[in-house]
């Protein structure tokens, strides 16, 4: 989700959670072998080119790294790139219009890898950009599952000789080589965000998969385009490739604008002297980390952090404000008011029906009714009673106190699950703070 | 139909003779079973692509890879070829199309996909399906017969639109002339897209078209959720900022209108189209910092005190406060900022003069003041259009940019301007602002403190 930064950290290895450190602890075996054997077995003068010309083709791929929506980064020429030279039959060369054997070792493969990938990464370290080592060292391990599983069979004549056969092997492998990277990818974000696995599979599985179906094709492309015009047209080949990142770009982009705004328009309460300044920004983040200790999906948990800023918009109806901003305080009708104002102010753009739902519903008691409030609702409900108590004091106890108030009422007001959530994600932060 | 002259009639009756003449001596007969076939998938997949396109990067071009089944079928199956996948257009599904535009971009194809065969063939390319000792010569002659392509069939096309919708209309003329390098440059991508086709042929066959089509349909998923999110973008910022503005009787509307009326002006003085969508946004957002003004000095009856106009002066930073987090045009947060500076440098905040101050800040506040002007305020009716404009004129040079001010007035005249509804009188017992700080005819009274 959005309050997700990849943290980098270098500091010290202790920092560094366990699944990262297997993941880097592969990458860096791999690289091992792929330049031992290289360098012990010279390449072949023939394919040098062909090594190079990927090596470029990857390098670059890392550099036009792409953001996905959620805070995710991917490189899905420099993918497309590896694989395809996993893939790799035979390259057209000219004169006199030998084909090349297949001679490329699996070892080959993650040598020329490793080095486009470092080569593209420099500007990034150069501009002071993060590096990205996790997403790099993924992306690798996906690449050298693709070439150990294919190197072997490229020689295989019954299958290099048909290209039907190929093509289904080929495109069995780049799925599995992408289920790799995903898993791996959802594996490190679940361990980031404290989500859990499963939840973190299905969201990156579901992001993924449009961009995973490209650099498939695409390593197909250039696989098959290579056997007919030779290395000299590599920069052909990802033209397909090119329109679809533009596309991704954009759509990336607007996504994060969006966010942008909601948050930026959800502070006019704070300005206009509504609520206390950083309340809806506070409520969004608790918001979210008890909706994911809950195990809620991504999707819904956009749905969650939307409402969650706005929870307070209905209060600009208001003509005088409530002191100190603090709706936990005021009268149950009152609540509701400002709760049924706000969703319809939501419901007038006419896109966010559920975040209307969820913030018209957030003044109702988690009791009471049947089936009761959505559990966004519920969360919204208990989130910013916490936050009216607690407001942006980092006091350990004050927010255990508040904790406890809150489940002296889970007999009708609170949710008991969303407030053992709750206790739960404000002790890690207590934790984090000590 | 109507509005097509009897040149445009002749003109694209002339095209549709150009393509039977070119078609039909082409001697199908000694053809095999196989070039048919493979006509057949590339009419397909021309098809496929010609009717489902996607709008790109801005609203004016259309995405519609199609002309790489055209140059595919240059090289695979010859000049006579890619003037019969090309003729297929007539078929295609895009409902809207009437059935003379269908003809006429049917014989568009066929006689730019005809010419650019002639080219390839004229410069040594050889038809049929490549061979590896065919490159890297073949490339030469294809790129030649993709620019024939691409030069022939925007002549056309623009020919045609010169004639009929574009007569006496200089502006749209160049917006589409502005786009033309854009346009021009995917043509050319999707041309690569055909060499590509025709060099999988070899390997791969038919499943060549199914290889290509892969990332192109994803890119083309990824544009349709752009466009899908930008909608929403819009409509939830509208509705936000109609929650700002419930506050006040009287501005009901503003920023909605302020935002047309910026993005008309954008649009007159030749903008580019992102450009035009951010001072769209910026006019929107322009009066959100009026929220931190205190409401009992916005509906203050009377002279303001020194403290309360410099509240009223703060509002532009107030907004910039609240927006700047947004990763927006840096154009639009300064245009926000000092929309209320003037000309002649006596506006604020900062009293910047001329050119100093930001376009985009020049274009809001024209539209700003003229929509305060033809609203109803607590203290008068609104004026009419014809008085509102000749107000803009008079604060021309002083208080606005004449250029802008004349861009403005040109544009109301062709697009005309949707007034605010009548607003009547607001519920009793409602406070109301009772003056206006964005109106130029009834300036702030603030106390003489000296």
């Amino acid at each position: 989700m959005t309050v997700w930064q990849p943290a980098e950290r270098w500091s010290s290895w202790q920092d560094m959670d366990s699944g990262r450190l297997l993941l880097l602890a592969a990458a860096v075996m791999l690289t091992i072998a792929a330049i031992a054997h290289t360098a012990a077995v010279a390449m072949p003068a023939a394919t040098v080119h062909v090594a190079v010309a990927f090596g470029v083709l990857i390098a670059l791929g890392e550099l036009l790294r792409l953001a996905l929506p959620g805070g995710r980064q991917a490189a899905p020429i420099a993918t497309a790139g590896g694989m395809a030279y996993a893939l790799l039959l035979y390259v057209s060369s000219r004169p006199p219009f030998r084909e090349l054997p297949p001679q490329v070792p699996a070892l080959q493969v993650i040598a020329v890898t490793v080095a486009g990938m470092t080569i593209g990464a420099l500007p990034h370290l150069a501009a002071g950009r993060p590096v990205g080592v996790t997403g790099m060292a993924s992306r690798l391990v996906a690449v050298s599952c693709v070439a150990f599983a294919f190197r072997p069979l490229a020689g295989v004549q019954a299958i290099a000789s048909r290209w039907w056969l190929a093509a289904t092997v080929m495109a069995v492998l780049a799925g599995l080589g992408w289920l790799v990277n995903t898993v791996i990818d959802a594996l490190i974000r679940a361990d980031d965000l404290g989500a859990r696995f499963g939840v973190a599979l299905g969201d990156e599985l579901r992001v993924q998969w449009p961009l995973g179906a490209a650099v498939s094709a695409s390593a197909m492309i250039i696989v098959f385009a290579t056997e007919t015009m030779g290395i000299a047209g590599l920069a052909v080949f990802v033209v397909p490739l090119l329109v679809t990142q533009l596309a991704f770009r954009r759509y990336a982009g607007i996504r994060s604008t969006y966010l942008q705004t909601v948050r930026a328009l959800a502070r006019v309460t704070e300005v206009g002297g509504y609520v206390e300044s950083g309340h809806s920004r506070r409520v969004s983040v608790l918001a979210v980390a008890v909706g994911r200790e809950l195990g809620m999906s991504e999707p819904d948990l956009l749905d969650l952090e939307y409402a969650a800023l706005m929870h307070d918009i209905g209060q600009l109806s208001l003509r005088d404000p409530i002191p100190g901003g603090a709706t936990v305080l005021v009268s149950r009708a009152d609540q509701q008011r400002i709760a049924e104002l706000g969703a319809e102010v939501i419901a007038k753009a006419g896109v966010l029906d559920r975040v209307a739902e969820l913030v018209r519903c957030q003044s109702l008691a988690a009791r009471g009714s049947d089936p009761g409030p959505p559990v966004g609702s519920r969360i919204i409900r208990a989130a910013n009673a916490f936050d009216d108590l607690v407001g942006g004091s980092a006091d350990r106890d004050r927010s255990a106190a508040a904790v406890e108030r809150l489940r002296l009422d889970t007999e009708s007001e609170y949710d008991p699950g969303v407030v053992d959530a709750l206790g739960a994600v404000a002790g890690r932060r207590r934790a984090s703070r000590r | 139909m109507g509005n097509r002259s009897w040149a445009a009639w002749l003109y694209a009756g002339v095209i549709a003779l150009l393509a039977a003449a070119l078609i039909a001596p082409a001697g199908f007969g000694s053809r095999g079973a196989h070039w048919w076939i493979e006509l057949s998938v590339l009419r397909l997949l021309f098809l496929i692509c010609d009717s489902t396109p996607t709008p790109l990067a801005s609203r004016q071009s259309a995405w519609s890879p199609s002309s790489s089944a055209t140059l595919a079928a240059v090289v695979l199956l010859g000049p006579a070829g890619a003037a019969l996948v090309g003729v297929v257009s007539v078929f295609s599904l895009r409902r809207h199309l009437m059935l003379a535009e269908r003809l006429f971009n049917g014989a568009m194809y066929a006689v730019s996909g005809y010419a650019a065969g002639w080219a390839y063939v004229a410069l040594g390319g050889v038809v049929g399906t490549p061979a590896p000792r065919d490159f890297p010569a073949l490339i030469w002659a294809f790129a030649a017969a993709a620019a024939v392509h691409v030069v022939t069939n925007h002549g056309l096309l623009w020919a045609a639109l010169r004639l009929t919708r574009m007569r006496g209309r200089p502006r749209d003329r160049s917006r589409l002339e502005s786009s033309l390098p854009l346009l021009l440059a995917s043509d050319l991508g999707y041309a690569v897209l055909g060499l590509l086709i025709a060099a999988l042929w070899t390997v791969t066959g038919y499943f060549a078209a199914v290889l290509v089509l892969v990332p192109l349909f994803v890119a083309r998923w990824a544009m349709g959720q752009f466009a899908e999110q930008q909608q929403a973008y819009s409509a939830t910022m509208e509705a936000l900022c109609q929650a700002v503005e419930t506050k006040d009787f009287y501005t009901r509307g503003h920023s909605e209108r302020v935002s047309r009326g910026s993005g008309m002006i954008a649009r007159e003085i030749g903008m580019r189209a992102d450009r035009a969508d951010a001072v769209s946004y910026a006019g929107m957002l322009h009066d959100v910092g009026k929220l931190g003004v205190p409401t009992k000095v916005l509906q203050k009856n009377g002279a303001l005190t020194e403290e309360e106009y410099a509240a009223i002066q703060l509002h532009p930073m107030r907004g910039l406060e609240i927006v700047r987090e947004i990763g927006f045009l840096d154009d639009a947060l300064t245009g926000i900022m000092h929309h209320h500076e003037r000309i002649d440098g006596k506006g604020y905040p900062m009293g910047l003069a001329g050119d100093e101050i930001p376009e985009f800040a020049r274009v809001i506040a024209v539209a700003d003041a003229f929509d305060s002007m033809t609203s109803n305020r607590s203290y008068r009716q609104a004026r009419g259009i014809d008085e509102a404009v000749s107000e803009l004129r008079k604060g021309s040079g002083s208080q606005f940019d004449p250029a802008l001010v004349d861009a403005f007035i040109t544009a109301l005249g062709r697009d005309g301007w949707t007034l605010p509804g009548p607003a009547g009188a607001p519920p009793a017992g409602q406070p109301v602002t009772a003056q206006d700080h964005d109106d130029p005819t009834a300036p702030l009274r603030v106390v003489d403190s000296f």
